[in-house]
């Protein structure tokens, strides 16, 4: 029991400690994975010592759901690396502070938001792919699809896994991008193809291409930033772009409206477009919002900036609701494996 | 007026118990922690309840629209949006009816609309606070906005907020959502068929025959409640799935759906419903066995008419018990269950997936009717259980039967293979290094930091939350349950009490989670700083496991005979004192079995913090959740493991200590 006390006044001494250090706290949400969130901070600590970072990661389905929970009190100073489709419906709930970064001018235009003052900019791109596993297609006689309409084949039957997009937001990136391409009439057409051939739904994005990577399901359909890691963690996967272009979205920022630490967040921002920033994006993903800074990330596919479709992020987010309510009628009911 | 007659008395005031200090300290401990039940269960479910009615729909009638001609020109008449649907009908019912973050577009109210043409459209809202969209940017206020045809289809509204049912209209009008119900049923009623059949063999062996190891099997069937409830699910994957060491036993079956999600329940649901028929067992009388081998009836007839009458109810308790817990579990049929939807499932998806909490909230209402069924009708047949006991009931001594103890002991052995191979499959998957195309051995899949979850952080912050759980857990636990039991009178509060305390047996992990979201992140909620902190977890934890420690401490101080707070009155000593000299130390062991009971639950509950953790309090737990769904399988079942290693120390440190206090404190129960 003295053990406990002690523990908790350890830790309640802590809190004091922690809190009375630094002059600028900032209290940042974001989506990056987990491992690159040190280095961001890190490299940004450089430039500006004074000014502390309070990591808030989660998935970002979680983020958004807890950002837009907050809408009335919000406790987030700054948004950094959070998907731009969750950014625009933010922005049409006033939740976000319009400004314009130091610099944001030499962004590629793509990356930023097209009002003015921006209420966010972007730094990288996550982009579509499908895993393949080649041991596991070799096995079952597949061979590597090339295209979208490849995977609606029959011989893919039960091989094929994505993510659930009403869960998981490179699922609804797909499902966006294959609307955008095909139109609405064949988007929903070629989906009810594919729908023929999925495994099943999984609830977060990098999951397929792991379960590829293991073997579990030859083919899953992912983003490509993932399946570089995994291959080069060993995994025998190919990263296929499909021919007929893929879907993306962006890394974005933006101020909470109604912060209290403005001046710090101005601050953040106006970091967060420089090229040294950009630099630090390219580690992890092969697209970023500063031209000519990108190098080539190891066992990325090469041919996947041409393939990145014209992403209109403004469809996506006001349609969002209705498609996902159009693909939970079609698929997720019918699709239980029935015993 | 009244008149006395002199052969009566003179009317006094009634009769009533007179106060004392000590009552009035107690009442006011019963009214405190009342009031911390009435704050972290009551008020967040009427949140919760209260959100589930907020629907969201597009208000028509706040928009006004003038169209012009082909040239450009208009003519000044002014359509309301509203009249121009009444008209067309283009808008139907079920469309203007959506959810907080839906959208809708105004060209349907324009048949001939097309973005191409040269017509021109103002728009302007009928209050200040009308909000519509052009793309993304919002517009509020009254003023008239001229935009052309292509802008005009980039037009959408936002929904407004108001009161009624039709949040529960669209849940029944949506298959997918609707089927969850049917499918949580059966799932949970296939899986306590299954689970009470298996737990009473095992249980009739263990106490009705003479087999060896007895203590070890007892040991083994208690494994499965140290270790989350995903975590079977988990091993199921490396077993029978598509590249599974025994996959040949599905036979094309897929694991992924009800097979595993009834595979797994049966692993985490055994002991609880193991320990529920040993007890029921355990009071079966002798000499209804004497009588029966006197009548000369047979074995089959005696087990028919002796033994399953007697544990019946312990049989119920048990069923009710097992399907509670697996119609609310998440995380198996989260991990598993693939596309078999269920309704636990159901909630995390629409609030995390989609940030429809207002729908969220109604799967909770919806989970809670099963729920609360189950544990009603358990707690009539717990009512009865206990009359069953008599005083001169006779211990049932197994006798040796050669035969018998071998079909036991090889029934036994089954099951303890299928738990203990379970936990060995996690364990194994944990220490290989890329299963199947690499099976050297490493410990990288235990760099916990370097993956999403939390890393070893949130393995601290779980041994924390336990250790806090337990300790403050168990002080408000014993001392509500202190105050209920040893109160004079005060029948209503002592009675609200009992109710509060019986509650959260009833409520979901889950749908406390999310009602303490709709509670405590109100920004007009004083408490509302505790959002995000640890404090909230613990106090999530404790409410969510309160009834099951309320009754262990009320049982033992059933126990303690009502004489020593009389004794202790008569020689002008205060409750506290009483309490802190006797009570405590004569109900210690119970005490310690509250807390190893907390701080396990505390190591493995998803369901009620999965929505309250915050990146400073991620948890074990919950990183098997998020290792398992980004796709991190090993290092998912490599935390697992942790949390169930902990838990075996815990429990064994229990052991310990509590052998070391009974013999310090409890001296007096021997002679």
């Amino acid at each position: 029991m003295v053990q406990i006390k002690k523990l908790t006044l350890a830790t309640v001494a802590g809190l004091f400690v922690a809190n009375s250090v630094m002059a600028t706290e900032l209290t940042v949400y974001t989506a990056v994975e987990a491992e690159d969130l040190k280095r961001y901070a890190e490299e940004f600590n450089k430039a500006h010592p004074d000014i502390k970072i309070n990591w808030v990661r989660d998935s970002t389905g979680i983020v958004t759901a807890k950002l837009l929970a907050e809408k009335n009190n919000p406790q987030a100073d700054v948004i950094w690396g959070l998907a731009a489709t969750s950014l625009l419906l933010m922005k049409s709930e006033g939740m976000l502070e319009p400004y314009a970064p130091k610099g944001v001018e030499k962004l590629d235009k793509k990356f930023v938001d097209k009002s003015t003052p921006p209420t966010w900019t972007g730094m990288d791109a996550w982009v579509a792919s499908v895993c393949f596993n080649t041991v596991e297609g070799e096995k079952l006689g597949l061979k590597a699809p090339t295209s979208w309409k490849d995977l609606t084949k029959p011989e893919y039957k039960g091989h094929v896994i994505m993510p659930n997009p009403n869960s998981s937001g490179t699922g609804f990136l797909d499902v966006s991008s294959w609307l955008q391409m095909f139109g609405e009439e064949g988007g929903w057409e070629y989906m009810d193809a594919l729908h023929e051939n999925i495994a099943r739904y999984t609830h977060s994005g990098s999951k397929p291409c792991k379960l590829a990577a293991a073997g579990e399901i030859p083919i899953g359909i992912s983003f490509a930033f993932r399946g570089a890691k995994s291959k080069a963690e060993g995994a025998p996967l190919d990263i296929i772009v499909p021919e007929e272009g893929v879907g993306w979205d962006m890394e974005a920022t933006a101020i909470v409206a109604g912060t209290p630490n403005m001046e710090a967040a101005k601050t953040l921002v106006d970091w967060t477009v420089t090229k040294e920033a950009n630099v630090m994006y390219n580690t992890g993903y092969a697209v970023v919002a500063y031209p000519g800074v990108a190098k080539p990330v190891e066992f990325f596919p090469e041919n996947l900036l041409e393939k990145m479709i014209d992403n209109d992020f403004e469809y996506a987010a006001n349609n969002r609701k209705a498609i996902l309510e159009e693909w939970q009628k079609r698929y997720d009911s019918k699709s239980e494996a029935k015993s | 007026m009244s008149v006395t007659t002199p052969d009566e008395l003179p009317k006094g005031r009634p009769l009533a118990l007179k106060l004392g200090r000590d009552d009035l300290m107690m009442r006011g401990f019963i009214l405190v922690i009342a009031l911390y039940l009435i704050i972290t269960l009551a008020f967040p479910l009427y949140a919760m309840l209260s959100k589930a009615f907020s629907a969201f729909h597009f208000d028509l009638s706040q928009i006004e629209l003038q169209v012009s001609d082909a040239e450009g020109n208009f003519d000044g008449t002014i359509l309301s949006a509203a009249a121009l649907n009444e008209k067309l009908g283009t808008i139907p019912e079920d469309e203007i009816a959506t959810s907080s973050d839906g959208r809708l577009g105004l060209t349907p109210l324009f048949p001939d609309f097309s973005f191409r043409s040269p017509v021109l459209y103002k728009i302007r809202g009928t209050t200040d606070d009308t909000v519509y969209l052009v793309g993304s940017d919002r517009i509020t206020g009254t003023e008239w906005r001229e935009v052309d045809s292509n802008t005009f289809r980039r037009i959408v509204l936002r929904p407004v907020k108001s009161v009624g049912l039709s949040n529960f209209t669209t849940y029944f009008s949506t298959p997918s959502l609707f089927r969850s119900i049917e499918n949580s049923l059966f799932i949970s009623i296939i899986s306590t068929i299954v689970t009470v059949s298996l737990a009473f063999g095992f249980a009739y062996a263990l106490s009705r025959s003479c087999m060896r190891l007895k203590g070890v099997f007892r040991l083994i069937a208690m494994a499965p409640i140290l270790v989350p409830s995903l975590l079977p699910g988990i091993a199921l994957v490396y077993l029978f799935g598509n590249q599974g060491m025994l996959k040949e036993v599905m036979m094309g079956e897929s694991i992924y759906g009800p097979y595993g999600i009834v595979m797994g329940s049966v692993f985490f649901t055994f002991p609880h419903a193991f320990i529920i028929i040993t007890t029921a067992l355990a009071i079966s009388d002798a000499r209804l066995y004497e009588a029966a081998v006197s009548l000369r009836a047979s074995a089959w007839k005696t087990f028919w008419t002796v033994t399953i009458p007697g544990a019946r109810y312990g049989l119920i308790s048990a069923a009710f018990v097992v399907f509670n817990l697996v119609i609310t579990d998440f995380g198996l049929p989260k991990v598993i269950g693939g596309q078999y939807n269920m309704l636990a499932v159901d909630i995390y998806k629409q609030v995390i997936g989609q940030q429809n909490f207002e729908m969220g909230a109604v799967v909770s209402v919806v989970l809670l009717m099963p729920a609360f069924i189950a544990f009603a009708v358990d707690r009539q047949v717990q009512k009865k259980q206990v009359a069953l006991l008599s005083a001169r009931s006779v211990v049932f001594e197994p006798k040796p039967d050669r035969k018998f103890d071998r079909i036991c002991f090889a029934y036994c052995s089954l099951i303890a293979i299928f738990i203990v191979g379970i936990l060995a499959v996690c364990q194994f998957a944990a220490l290989v290094k890329f299963w199947p195309y690499d099976l050297s051995l490493s410990l990288k899949n235990y760099n916990f930091d370097v993956m999403d979850g939390g890393g070893w952080e949130a393995y601290g912050n779980s041994i924390k939350l336990g250790l806090l759980t337990a300790f403050f857990g168990t002080i408000v636990v014993f001392i509500g349950a202190y105050m209920v039991d040893k109160t004079r009178s005060f029948r209503t509060g002592r009675g609200l009490f009992q109710f509060l305390a019986m509650l959260p047996m009833a409520i979901p992990g889950m749908v406390l989670g999310l009602a303490y979201i709709f509670f405590f992140n109100d920004p007009a909620n004083p408490l509302n700083f505790l959002y995000g902190s640890m404090a909230i977890l613990v106090i999530v934890t404790i409410t969510h496991f309160y009834t099951v420690s309320h009754l262990t401490a009320v049982t033992a101080l059933k126990q303690m005979d009502g004489e020593f707070e009389s004794v202790a009155a008569s020689l002008k000593q205060p409750f506290y004192k009483l309490f802190a000299r006797v009570t405590v130390p004569v109900c210690m062991p119970s005490i310690l079995d509250i807390a190893i009971y907390l701080f396990v639950n505390a190591m493995t509950t998803v369901s009620a913090v999965v929505f309250l953790y915050s990146t400073d309090t991620a948890l074990a737990s919950i990183a098997v959740l998020n290792m398992d769904d980004a796709g991190d399988v090993a290092p998912a079942a490599a935390m697992g493991m942790m949390i169930f290693y902990t838990n075996a120390a815990a429990r064994i440190i229990h052991l310990a200590v509590s052998k070391g206090i009974l013999k310090r404190t409890q001296a007096w129960r021997r002679r």
